[in-house]
């Protein structure tokens, strides 16, 4: 079994917000129709997006982070959008896991919305239907991109590599080490969704430095000096050519 | 959540109906019985017509509901899963039986199709009657199911919801069928008004009871789960856009707390306190009940309208966390 999702990596996303970008300029073009927009240059502009990028602040002042955090579906093992569907518009796919909308099936009911804990649905407000991330199903699996390609657009707009993109039943994937690795999580566990994507925590990046370190190790002059020891800029034996 | 009229007066209009039907059958069962005297062909054949009406109205209005109204037949193939499936499947084969007991009644098809042990006959009205009430229970249960299955939604994720639904649309239909009983000269207005009045004030108990029930509610997702981030204060700095979204527009009703309380106050007065009043009036006092009686079906329905809508508003989705700051 495939179950193809993405692993966010918290530590590196920069919320530039270019994922957000890239999944609304691929399917606002694509043969499903544009996600359309009310107002876009106007007051009040609103309009349908499979992906967002929001931020939270964590912390107290003045000890505070700022972490980005992107959303869009994250094609749940055990979908709650699914089941609820009264016409089967809604369905996961077996071949992969992508959680998928039928537009042609869809008679735009919201229920689905109301059934998915994560806000991730959207009425389209013009074709009325529900729609959703498709995790770019028309790119993933799209002949005529080169194979380095056929990535979700989030994935690759990202300049920071923050999105992970693979399969993760398959424990060798750059997503299973990834959430192996740096301690992969879920959105909200509490509700038994069991989220495909992952998201990988904020990690402390710290470099402890000794003085010792900082001073040259086979420095012959310094190890066996005459006290007092010399400084730091004078020239040392292997400092060649200063001599 | 955000109220959808459209599914406010959906469910508000089929639970009279369905409660119409039920006493219509339920007289007409006790008449059988000689409890109650017989209330006439005619009278349930009209009131099968008026439940009629009710349902079909509240179809009309579910249609508002959809975007795609023309594939809504698509929407009996998933009774499997989906309750608003069965919902979808049940509705019309209730308006179905009670246009066929209506029907057998008015043209007075009534033929003893065999008889039970001791010479009770089973007449097709009794049969198609039986068959409708199990349905009218069954369709406040999947009405009521829609909104109760979905666990997160924890304001309606009770067996309360399912009461609910099932009492308070029973007390309006009751007192509907009341309130038809006294216009049609029929002497079953007692009958009727009384259980409308008991009704109404189960109703007004197992409403309670959810509303106590409600306020005792602790959210299960918070923004640390939301996010996955475990320090104990986090603050949304921004939601990702300034402008407004599907997502800002349909999960919260956009309203202040004190208009919320309002609508509280005005559910329990208009949906219970009043109706019973006007009720208990027409049964003990001298007054012409026709009036009392069809004021008491308005304001209760008017008043039901009022707690759908506040059913509505007080569910709290816990996508709301990832809106709480535009910028």
């Amino acid at each position: 079994m495939t179950q193809l999702a993405l692993v966010i990596d918290l530590n590196v996303c920069v919320g530039c917000h270019a994922c957000v970008t890239s999944c609304k300029e691929w399917n606002t073009s694509g043969d499903a129709g544009p996600l359309v927009d009310q107002n876009p240059y106007d007051a009040d502009p609103t309009g349908t997006f499979f992906n967002r990028v929001q931020s939270f602040e964590v912390g107290e002042y003045p000890n505070t982070e700022t972490v980005h955090f992107p959303k869009s579906c994250l094609h749940c093992e055990e979908p709650p959008c699914v089941p609820v569907c009264p016409t089967g518009a809604s369905y996961k796919r077996e071949s992969d896991g992508i959680v998928l909308v039928d537009y042609d099936k869809c008679i735009g009911c919201k229920y689905c919305s109301w059934a998915c804990p994560y806000g991730v649905r959207e009425v389209d407000t013009e074709s009325k239907v529900m729609t959703k991330c498709t995790l770019c199903v028309d790119r993933i699996y799209n002949e005529e991109l080169p194979e380095w390609d056929r990535k979700p657009a989030c994935v690759r707009a990202c300049p920071t590599n923050a999105r992970l993109y693979g399969d993760i039943h398959d424990p060798e994937s750059v997503v299973s080490k990834a959430i192996r690795e740096a301690g992969g999580y879920q959105l909200m566990p509490e509700w038994g969704t069991k989220p495909a994507n992952h998201y990988l925590p904020r990690r402390k990046t710290q470099l402890t430095i000794r003085e010792d370190e900082v001073e040259r190790a086979d420095n012959p002059l310094k190890i066996d000096s005459q006290l007092p020891k010399p400084g730091q800029e004078e020239p040392s034996l292997d400092d060649v050519t200063s001599w | 959540m955000h109220p959808a009229f459209s599914v406010i007066f959906l469910t508000t209009l089929i639970g009279a109906g369905q409660g119409l039907f039920l006493g219509l059958f339920g007289a007409e069962s006790l008449s059988l019985l000689g409890v109650l005297p017989p209330p006439g062909s005619d009278f349930l054949a009209l009131g099968s017509a008026l439940a009629l009406v009710f349902l079909v109205l509240g179809l009309v209005a579910s249609f508002f509901h959809l975007g795609r109204p023309e594939r809504a037949w698509r929407t009996a193939t998933k009774w499997r899963t989906s309750w608003l499936s069965r919902e979808v499947i049940v509705l019309p084969a209730f308006m179905g039986v009670v246009f066929l007991y209506g029907a057998a009644h008015a043209f007075g098809f009534n033929p003893p199709l065999g008889t039970l042990a001791g010479d009770v006959p089973i007449l097709p009205t009794v049969v198609l009657g039986a068959i409708g009430a199990l349905l009218a229970i069954v369709l406040y249960v999947t009405t009521a199911m829609i909104y109760a299955c979905i666990k997160f939604l924890q304001e309606w994720h009770s067996p309360l919801t399912v009461v609910n639904y099932t009492v308070l649309g029973a007390a309006n239909g009751f007192t509907l069928a009341a309130a038809y009983a006294a216009w049609a000269g029929v002497p079953l207005v007692a009958f009727l008004a009384t259980v409308a009045i008991v009704l109404t004030l189960l109703g007004l108990a197992t409403r309670i009871a959810s509303l106590v029930r409600n306020a005792r509610i602790k959210s299960k997702s918070t923004v640390q789960t939301a996010i996955g981030v475990k320090h104990p204060k986090i603050q949304q700095k921004s939601q990702g856009f300034m402008g407004g979204s599907f997502n800002t527009r349909e999960f919260f009703h956009h309203m202040s707390a004190t208009f919320l309380r309002g609508m509280k106050w005005i559910f329990l007065l208009g949906a219970f306190a009043i109706p019973a009043l006007l009720l208990l009036i027409a049964l003990v006092t001298r007054v012409d009940p026709v009036n009392v009686l069809i004021a008491a079906f308005v304001i209760q329905y008017l008043g039901l309208v009022a707690e759908r809508w506040f059913f509505f508003a007080q569910a709290n989705h816990p996508q709301n966390i990832y809106y709480q700051s535009v910028a």
